[in-house]
């Protein structure tokens, strides 16, 4: 049986590619209605009633139920911010970028929905930089959602005030992070902070704030419109609905592909982004962004399902960024390309990520460039459990915020499914006279 | 002395690691109160209070978990993770900086687990440090040395190329970063940040190519500077006049107090081969909070200043030549002796007193008191508040404005007199939430903090108080500003503390006195009365005040007891500072005393001062340098400075804490005191004092506010002993005489004396009360002794005359301190003259425009006493209608325009272009 997308949050802009972004399209095709639904409701209905009951986890990465984050909020304590996060920079993910160029008024609407539900007043999108056609397209919905009385002062004539800012991030990965995001909204360096206090508790401006993915927001509109309870009823165990995955690598039809959670890898890479291309075979694929653990062609009929991808394979869904490489991948140049990434977007706040970052880097570049020596692979893995202690999924980390441990999949991964590959490499180099010093 | 190599070394057994040992801050952390929250920390049950951090908890119980980032003055933030631990039930591992102790836990800082992390942790640090300790100011002393040795893998197995970086360079005149041994733990960019307010180092780049940086032309300039040398855990950051002078195992330290202004922060002294090398703050919980600013910390420059006067001069053929001290002293003695018999003792008169010690202060007014006889004695120069105001005050301590209802600061500029001070209330206000009420004739340091600021013109202080005291008092509805200020005060409890100051020296003293009886008035007032200059609150406390005698008593109500304690006093009250001069350049004044004072430099008065000195009949200078005042003397009797003689000084709270000796001068230089003691007994009066505890034991006798402030509490009295001791009992903390300076430098250093065990804190109060016991008893038993005299207290009644009306075209001047003046301290000092900025005019930009200049030009600036040339500039911070130029900078010339009997002065400014 032939598996297909189920368009929910990409149906409008894969219908009509000409003006998906247009208000007047998001209009014609149902568009803000349900905002007047919201605005009927009672705040705690659509946080318990709809999202709660959704099962919706956020779409960023970590998974967090969305209606739970929403709960932590401190009652009685007000401003509370909502911040959206669009600071899409996982390598490999693609999707968050197309919603906010092809379907901002999606966004909008949901996260006026939200910001009614967690009764703040102000919220932020906060937009990767390079997103230089998606930020002028948002900044138009915005601006016509003004116009339209669907943002600002008493939308709608609900008595309900919403101001929204899109901020423009300056290009660094770790402002994706939750608090590293508040600090960069804030003015300050992209740096993450030490939780907790969490960000639902002090957040943005020491003040109570929900910071949500785009694709979370963008969700929203339609479990109001579906019914939480019935929303909840796509996807599989506490996986819920439909997320959207971006297939890249060695595929035939690379691209984002919204499908229902539960579908296998297999059903994914196979069916829909048309297998490996060339007719080659797969050599391993990683599942969830470049921060993610690797995963072999034996892992193909596994669910996409949150909870057993993190418990039965020791990785992660992540951001939805599935990446497939053919037999003739050297596994160490794509760990040394992936470490490449990590080392550079470092915030330099911690040190085990900052320090090992480069040194990860340093010796994958000479292990992926013949160079290797045979203790390189251990040694990696001897201090990089400084990074992340004991080397067992799910990691545990010494940092502050998840890049930390991040730098460590590759490596894990290496040594997990390649490790007589790397070794056979290294002692090859091993017979090299000397090493070269510089990697850059 | 007692020296710090006296102490007895903390018992290290071998055999057990590093971080067990036991460790010296068991024995000078106190402990707090008791705790609420039990935990096991590597077996030992603890007790905590609820918030207190992990890290903090571990060490005050003995265990030290080692850290780079974490600082206890500053809030946590993560990044080196270097004191991770395992907690039982809690997934992965805790930084122990950021984890707050709970009741239950269990902790281990020694697991497999948790040295595994300390191993990894310090061997990344390492990769990309250089490891050149050898040529490092560091070695020796170095938080990560020792660290590694302590807690790291011993070998590294990094054999990639370290990142390079050009090293070092400024980021400031004092400051050099060197950013290959940076650790990144921003302690530094924080402090600036946090703590000075002053944020111009911050994070460059990513990764492991994270830097510190300053921002385009715009260097680390603050005036805290100094304390990011102090509390780098390597040796990234290096200060100008320490780098490469010595090795921290050369050096031997002593605790004293910085006596650059009147703040007194504890600092341990430190020297090499007879030359001061350096000054670290001290932890002192009460005043500094370990922080000095950067003309305390760089300013013991002076004390080798090639320009010092080290041997006694005498005036031979109109030039000062080199005698021998029996000569000088001879000298002056006679001179003394035939002013008195011509013209008897009011002819005669002392002024300065400032700069030196309660000892020097103490003597010298017995000296001129009690055997001299004159009352025209004061350690001010007409730019301060007289005695009877400043000593008479409700008084409030620095760390009653953590708990203070509001502060108020009155006048001057915090940041610029008393940065430490300055600190302390930016603290209260930012961090503790304390409303900050500012009334100031500008923009300054502290407006930025300032929950509401006042303007007033110069002369309208008093009447602006007015307005303020009657909203605070509850009658409202006459002024907006004042309305809003006492609206800040609302469900608010506590004292009103009140930080009086001159802030503009061109204004009478009589408005600066009004504005305080106006707040007097409040019943929940309490006053910081903070005149800058170093020990100017000893010396007036001790007697160098016209119409006082030692010990806050009025030369009426102490009379009698002196009368027995010294033989004689005074007849009459004599003249101030103004007073004396007036005289002076009347022809009146027959022998003047200059004990460290620089009238022709600093008193806001030039043509008076300069009259004054020039008709002045004999004078003696007891000074350390050739001042443009002390030139003119007869005698010149050389002093010695601070650092080169032990005793104690006061600070602008009434605490009296210990000034240590690190060095002997060079040359013959004795100690003011000494001098005082010799004269007398050229002038027949032995005063029979030896040491500098003798005077300290005679204070203690005959000084009713210095009743039990003994040799004996001094020394060990851990955070000094606020006058009178007997109102501040409970804030003794007593400890045994000893002085363990801890080797871990950049910690917060901890003050030397032990601290009494938690246990022990009543017995140390015991033992005050015992301490005071016996010295009252001993005053008492003394034969014949009158009842002690009452302590002066301010009444009120004082005046000021309206000020005249100004004319549309005039600009009403405001002089201020700087911190880089032209004093001698900076002066002398290589590091800091070089910090001096060139004076200019600073007007509002509505009469910049009005007068037609650009910034930059040349202006002719006229009062009715002189003129000047100056450039201008226009500043936001200047209010319409007064224009501010700096106090005592070289080149400003600000007192050839002011006329000290004058109320205000206003300027008129012309354009020379």
């Amino acid at each position: 049986m032939a598996v297909t997308e189920t368009r929910i949050v990409t149906n409008r802009l894969r219908e009509f590619t000409e003006d998906s972004w247009t208000i007047d399209r998001y209009l014609a095709t149902g568009g803000y209605d349900m905002l007047r639904q919201a605005l009927t409701m009672q705040p705690v209905q659509i946080q318990d009633e709809q999202v709660k009951a959704s099962g919706l986890r956020g779409r960023g990465g970590a998974g967090f139920g969305t209606g739970q984050k929403w709960s932590f909020l401190p009652k009685g304590i007000y401003p509370r911010y909502l911040a959206v996060n669009g600071d899409e920079g996982e390598p490999s993910t693609f999707k968050d970028h197309m919603l906010i160029e092809r379907d901002p008024h999606q966004i909008i609407e949901g996260v006026v929905i939200s910001a009614f539900a967690i009764e703040a007043h102000i919220a932020f999108i906060y937009v990767r930089g390079e997103f230089a056609l998606g930020i002028e397209r948002l900044e138009q919905a915005v601006a016509d959602a003004y116009a339209k009385g669907f943002i600002g002062k008493n939308i709608l004539g609900s008595g309900f005030d919403l101001e929204v800012v899109v901020h423009r991030g300056a290009g660094a990965y770790i402002a994706g992070d939750e608090t590293g995001l508040l600090s960069s909204l804030e003015g300050e360096r992209a740096m993450p902070r030490i939780k907790p206090p969490f960000p639902a508790v002090q957040g943005l401006y020491a003040k109570p704030t929900v910071v949500n993915n785009v694709e979370t927001m963008s969700t929203v509109p339609h479990i109001l419109r579906m019914g939480g309870e019935e929303y909840a009823k796509l996807g599989v165990g506490r996986s819920t609905g439909t997320r959207i995955f971006s297939v890249s690598g060695h595929v035939a039809r690379p691209g984002n592909y919204e499908v229902e959670l539960g579908i296998t890898f297999r059903q994914l890479i196979d069916e829909l982004a048309g297998g490996v291309r060339g007719g080659k075979q797969m050599k391993f694929f990683i599942p969830g962004g470049a921060s993610a653990p690797w995963l072999m062609p034996e892992h193909l009929d596994a669910p996409l399902d949150m909870d057993y991808v993190g418990s039965e394979l020791k990785t992660m869904l992540g951001s939805g960024a599935i990446m497939v490489f053919d037999e003739d991948t050297n596994p160490a140049l794509i760990a040394w390309r992936l470490l490449k990434f990590f080392a550079h977007e470092s915030c330099g706040k911690c040190t085990p990520c900052r320090e090992g970052s480069m040194w990860l880097e340093k010796v994958l570049f000479r292990i992926s460039h013949g160079l290797g020596r045979p203790q390189d692979l251990d040694m990696m893995l001897s201090f990089g459990s400084t990074i992340v202690p004991g080397l067992n999924a799910p990691f545990s980390q010494t940092t502050i915020c998840a890049m930390g441990p991040s730098t460590m999949s590759a490596v894990v991964s290496l040594d997990r499914f390649f490790r007589e590959e790397i070794l056979e490499m290294c002692n090859a180099g091993a017979a090299r006279p000397t090493i070269p010093v510089t990697s850059a | 002395m007692t020296d710090v190599n006296d102490v007895p070394k903390v018992e290290r057994p071998p055999g057990v690691p590093m971080s067990q040992w036991p460790s010296a801050y068991e024995y000078v952390l106190p402990t707090g109160a008791p705790g609420t929250v039990t935990l096991t920390i590597d077996g030992r049950e603890v007790k905590a209070q609820t918030g207190d951090l992990l890290i903090k908890v571990a060490q005050d119980h003995g265990t030290y978990i080692p850290r780079f980032c974490y600082h206890e003055r500053m809030k946590p933030v993560g990044m080196c993770r270097m004191c991770l631990v395992e907690v039982e039930g809690m997934r992965g591992m805790q930084i122990s900086c950021a984890t707050v102790v709970a009741d239950g836990m269990v902790v281990h800082t020694q697991s497999d687990a948790a040295r595994q992390a300390q191993d990894g942790v310090l061997e990344l640090l390492l990769i990309n440090h250089p490891l050149d300790c050898p040529v490092c100011d560091r070695g020796g002393e170095c938080p990560l040395q020792d660290t590694t040795l302590a807690f790291g893998p011993g070998e590294s197995r990094f054999v990639e190329e370290k990142r390079h970086w050009e090293k070092p360079i400024p980021i400031s005149e004092l400051v050099l970063l060197d950013r290959e041994r940076c650790i990144q733990c921003g302690r530094c960019t924080r402090f600036a940040d946090e703590i000075a307010g002053d944020a111009l180092i911050a994070f460059g780049s990513r990764g492991a190519h994270t830097e510190v940086i300053t921002f385009p032309g715009d260097p680390f300039t603050s005036y805290f500077s100094g304390n990011t040398v102090q509390i780098c855990p390597v040796g990234a950051l290096t200060a100008t006049p320490y780098r490469f002078r010595a090795r921290p195992w050369d050096l031997s330290a002593v605790e004293t107090s910085c006596t650059t202004c009147s703040v007194h922060c504890r600092g341990a002294l430190e020297s090499s081969s007879n030359r001061l090398v350096r000054l670290l703050g001290v932890d002192s919980e009460p005043v500094n909070h370990g922080w000095l600013c950067d003309k305390g910390r760089f300013g013991y420059e002076v004390v080798h200043s090639e320009d010092r006067v080290r041997h006694p001069m005498v005036r031979k053929n109109g030039e000062l030549v080199e005698c021998s001290w029996p000569e000088a002293l001879d000298v002056a003695a006679e001179g003394l002796k035939r002013a008195l018999e011509l013209n008897g003792p009011k002819s005669v008169a002392l002024l300065g007193g400032a700069r030196g010690t309660n000892e020097d202060a103490y003597v010298w007014a017995r000296f001129a008191k009690g055997v001299v006889g004159t009352d025209n004695v004061d350690a001010q120069l007409g730019d301060g508040i007289p005695a009877e105001v400043a000593l008479g005050l409700p008084e409030a301590t620095i760390a009653d404005l953590d708990r203070a209802a509001a502060i108020v600061v009155v006048g001057l500029d915090l940041k610029e007199e008393v940065p430490v001070l300055y600190l302390r209330v930016k603290r209260a206000a930012e961090e503790l939430g304390v409303p900050l009420i500012e009334l100031a004739p500008r923009d300054q340091g502290l407006t930025r903090y300032a929950s509401t600021s006042i303007r007033s013109l110069p002369g309208e202080q008093g009447e602006t108080a007015r307005r303020l005291a009657d909203a605070l008092g509850g009658a409202r509805g006459t002024d907006a500003g004042a309305d809003a200020a006492a609206a800040l005060l609302e469900g608010r409890a506590g004292d009103i503390v009140v930080v009086l100051g001159r802030g503009d020296l061109a204004e009478s003293a009589a408005s600066t006195v009004r504005a305080a009886t106006e707040l007097a008035r409040l019943p929940q007032a309490r006053f910081i009365v903070a005149l800058r200059r170093g020990n100017v609150r000893g010396a007036m406390d001790l007697g160098l005040a016209p119409g006082f005698l030692p010990g806050r008593v009025t030369l009426d109500a102490g009379r009698e007891w002196f009368g027995h304690a010294w033989g004689s006093v005074p007849a009459t009250v004599g003249l101030d500072a103004e007073g004396i001069l007036r005289a002076a350049e009347q022809g009146r004044i027959h022998a003047l005393m200059l004990l460290g004072t620089d009238p022709h430099d600093d008193c806001p008065d030039h043509a008076l001062a300069e009259g004054a000195l020039n008709a002045a009949g004999f004078t003696i200078a007891i000074d350390a340098f050739v001042t443009d005042s002390t030139k003119r003397a007869d005698v010149f009797l050389p002093v010695t400075m601070w650092g080169e003689k032990a005793g104690s000084v006061t600070n602008l709270e009434g605490r009296v804490q210990r000034v240590g000796q690190k060095v002997s001068p060079d040359g013959t230089a004795m100690p003011d005191w000494r001098i005082a003691a010799e004269l007398a007994l050229r002038l027949g009066v032995d005063f029979d004092l030896e040491q500098p505890e003798e005077v300290q034991d005679e204070i203690a006798r005959v000084a009713p506010a210095y009743t039990g402030i003994d040799s004996t509490l001094l020394r060990r009295a851990r955070d000094g002993a606020v006058a009178p001791v007997a109102d501040h009992r409970d804030e003794l903390v007593l400890g045994p005489v000893s002085i363990p300076l801890t080797d871990a430098r950049w910690e917060p250093i901890r003050p030397g004396l032990d601290a009494v065990e938690l246990e022990d804190a009543k017995t140390a109060n015991d033992e005050a009360d015992a301490l005071r016991a016996d010295r009252l008893t001993s005053v008492a038993q003394s034969a014949g002794a009158p009842p002690a005299p009452a302590l002066h207290r301010f009444t009120g009644g004082v005046t000021d005359t309206a000020p005249p009306a100004r004319d549309a075209y005039a600009l009403r001047l405001v002089t201020g301190r700087t911190l880089y003046d032209g004093g001698i301290t900076v002066a002398a000092s290589d590091s800091l003259s070089e910090l001096v900025a060139d004076p200019v005019l600073l007007i509002s930009p509505q009469d910049r425009d009005r007068i037609g200049v650009e910034d930059g030009a040349e202006v002719r600036v006229t009062s009715a006493r002189g003129s000047l040339t100056l450039a201008v500039r226009a500043d936001a911070a200047i209010g319409t209608g007064t224009a501010y130029l700096p106090f005592n900078l070289p080149g400003s010339g600000v007192s050839d325009l002011v006329d000290l009997s004058t109320a205000v002065t206003d300027l008129r400014v012309e354009s020379l272009s």
